[in-house]
């Protein structure tokens, strides 16, 4: 990236002899929204705990804005962060929440009052500036920590699993919200979350980590379609894996249950005989042949499940259980269970697993 | 079922006539100082006499600077090893208990021994510095008292996620003790206040072996030269301590509410 908003330069973050980020080098562009995905302990809140100053790095440097602000405290970075357990002060009003920062900021009082009508009307809470925290829900007491995160136009802006705490349908539509006004607002965002959806769903880009490191980097389609390592495969979506051997490595042909499948330049220096895991999203498969599928294997189906819109079958191939989406059709019965049947795929599909 | 009940309303008859009936006596003894009729003299007497102003007024300064000395050292201390030194608590809790396992007495004559005009920190040499230890004296009996309220206060709170949330706002430690902490432990340090307030009303060792003129002290000597103004000033006293109880009671119930937290 020419001219990243926010540089993390290879950060190292250790407590006692445990290290939990290794080597962690992050760009982001002014104005973007990055996601740091990973499995609980994988080191995405350390990361963005030193970027907000709470944690101090054991090596590395952070840059916001051209400025190295690594050994800066928390209160001299101008950054707004909204917190998992929502974290409004119980004692303090919507609106003199909101108004905190600017007050520690000495904001004028016509300018703060007018500052925190703006946020209410933001956030779609107008009526509530009166109110106290413990008289709001879940989901609005996150929107008034959003906004008082907001308020004093900060450089960048800090998420840490703010919508984990709340219930399904408040998580979707808060996201789209704080989306949307990510983008209204063009401020720079790092989300972290462990909900795979959540960061598909919102970001312009995604960090997935694992053990203190980033195993990828890339858009939501770049991580979802062309996962780089087996982590990321398995960790981002429900992933078919098929174990094969190559039967031909000169013609890219890998044997699985004793049909060929054309991979070509995927085999990444493989030889013949090598035994290889190649892997499928539910969704590239198809029950019976389709255009444009190339590659075809037998298998007996094992189990169907009903879920509405979508139908998810799996069928046995081999030693392997292969799971398959189909959309349901009112006019065509599901398929049985014990039915003999073909798959098939785009062999441009698969991904080959180092 | 019906029985357990039985004894329980009559363990808290047994409790509440050992509690109450001395009180009463005293309060009726108090009464009788007019012979051949129940009066008020005895109170009148004593709200007018120029010692008990003095002494009290001393006693009610004593204790609002111990107050004031007590809640600037115990609640950052307090904060502090919540947010930062969370494995020290056990330490602490131990060593503001200590007032209540040494006697005042082994206390005040270490401070007399330390203090003394001829040591380094002469506080004995005049009135004024006296006072001070006096003050400070207090502080640390009501150590136990006034630390575990405020920790219990700050047990209510998130205060690490309500720390960070003032930092990452702007705030520096001054502003985040002063407006986010305090304000929510408020009622917490006020019940320990007021418990301070009662404790140092009717102190007698340390006042008196400081030889201040504290309302302990006046009330040994009314006790050891007077026949009915003691009993009016015991009820005096328990007034005083039963209304500090009741304020504790009516401020919790203005105390900020914990928000709705996460699971």
């Amino acid at each position: 990236m020419a001219d990243p908003f926010l540089s993390i330069q290879n950060i190292q973050k250790t407590f006692a002899a445990t290290t939990v980020v290794k080597d962690f080098d992050l760009d982001v562009g002014r104005g973007e929204f990055v996601s740091f995905l990973g499995p609980s302990g994988c080191g995405k809140t350390t990361v963005l705990r030193m970027v907000a100053g709470f944690e101090e790095p054991t090596a590395g440097a952070i840059v916001i804005g051209g400025k190295d602000v690594t050994r800066l405290k928390p209160n001299q970075r101008n950054i707004g962060m909204v917190f998992q357990a929502y974290a409004l002060f119980p004692n303090l009003t919507v609106a003199q929440n909101i108004a905190f920062g600017l007050k520690v900021a000495g904001v004028s009082k016509p300018d703060t009052e007018k500052r925190v009508g703006e946020m209410l009307s933001l956030i779609k809470l107008p009526e509530f500036g009166d109110r106290f925290p413990y008289q709001l829900s879940g989901g609005q007491q996150q929107r008034v920590a959003l906004a008082r995160a907001l308020a004093p136009k900060p450089k960048l802006l800090l998420l840490d699993e703010p919508l984990s705490a709340l219930d399904a349908k408040v998580r979707v539509s808060l996201r789209d919200e704080i989306r949307a006004i990510q983008k209204d607002l063009g401020i720079t965002t790092i989300f972290v979350t462990h909900d795979q959806e959540e960061a598909l769903s919102i970001s312009d880009r995604i960090v997935v980590m694992f053990g203190g490191k980033a195993e990828q980097v890339g858009t939501p389609f770049e991580i979802y379609n062309r996962p780089q390592t087996r982590f990321v495969a398995n960790f981002v979506g429900t992933l078919n894996v098929l174990e094969g051997t190559v039967s031909d490595a000169s013609a890219g042909k890998v044997r699985i249950n004793s049909e060929d499948i054309l991979v070509k330049d995927k085999l990444n220096g493989s030889r013949t005989g090598d035994t290889l895991s190649l892997a499928l999203r539910p969704e590239a498969i198809a029950l019976g042949r389709r255009a444009g599928h190339d590659a075809m294997l037998n298998g007996e189906i094992t189990d169907v499940h009903f879920l509405g819109s979508v139908i998810r079958v799996k069928v046995g191939v081999g030693g392997s259980t292969v799971s398959l989406d189909t959309f349901n059709n009112p006019s065509t019965p599901p398929p049985k269970v014990g039915d003999r049947t073909e798959i098939s795929f785009a062999s441009g599909d698969l991904l080959v697993l180092h | 079922m019906k029985s357990g009940r039985f004894w329980a309303w009559v363990t808290f008859a047994v409790g509440a006539a050992y509690f109450f009936i001395p009180l009463i006596a005293t309060l009726e003894f108090s009464l009788r100082m007019r012979r051949g009729t129940y009066s008020l003299d005895a109170y009148r007497v004593v709200l007018g006499d120029p010692r008990f102003q003095a002494t009290f007024t001393y006693s009610v300064v004593v204790a609002l600077l111990t107050i004031l000395l007590g809640v600037l050292i115990v609640v950052p201390t307090a904060y502090w090893i919540r947010l930062r030194m969370p494995q020290i608590r056990p330490v602490v809790e131990f060593v503001t208990l200590l007032p209540l396992i040494i006697p005042a007495i082994v206390i005040v004559f270490g401070y007399i021994r330390m203090y003394g005009s001829s040591s380094p920190l002469p506080f004995l040499a005049n009135a004024r510095t006296t006072d001070l230890l006096l003050v400070i004296g207090y502080a640390t009996l009501a150590l136990p008292y006034m630390y575990r309220a405020v920790d219990t206060g700050l047990r209510t709170i998130d205060v690490r996620t309500l720390t960070e949330a003032a930092q990452i706002l702007g705030a520096g430690w001054t502003t985040i003790i002063v407006r986010v902490i305090l304000p929510n432990v408020l009622i917490a340090v006020l019940s320990g206040a007021f418990l301070t307030f009662a404790i140092v009303i009717g102190e007698f060792t340390m006042a008196s072996l400081l030889n201040r003129p504290a309302f302990g002290p006046y009330l040994q000597n009314i006790g050891a030269n007077r026949a009915y103004e003691p009993a009016a000033l015991a009820i005096i006293a328990f007034a005083i301590t039963w209304g500090c109880m009741s304020v504790i009671q009516v401020l919790s119930r203005f105390a900020p509410r914990p928000a709705n937290r996460p699971n």
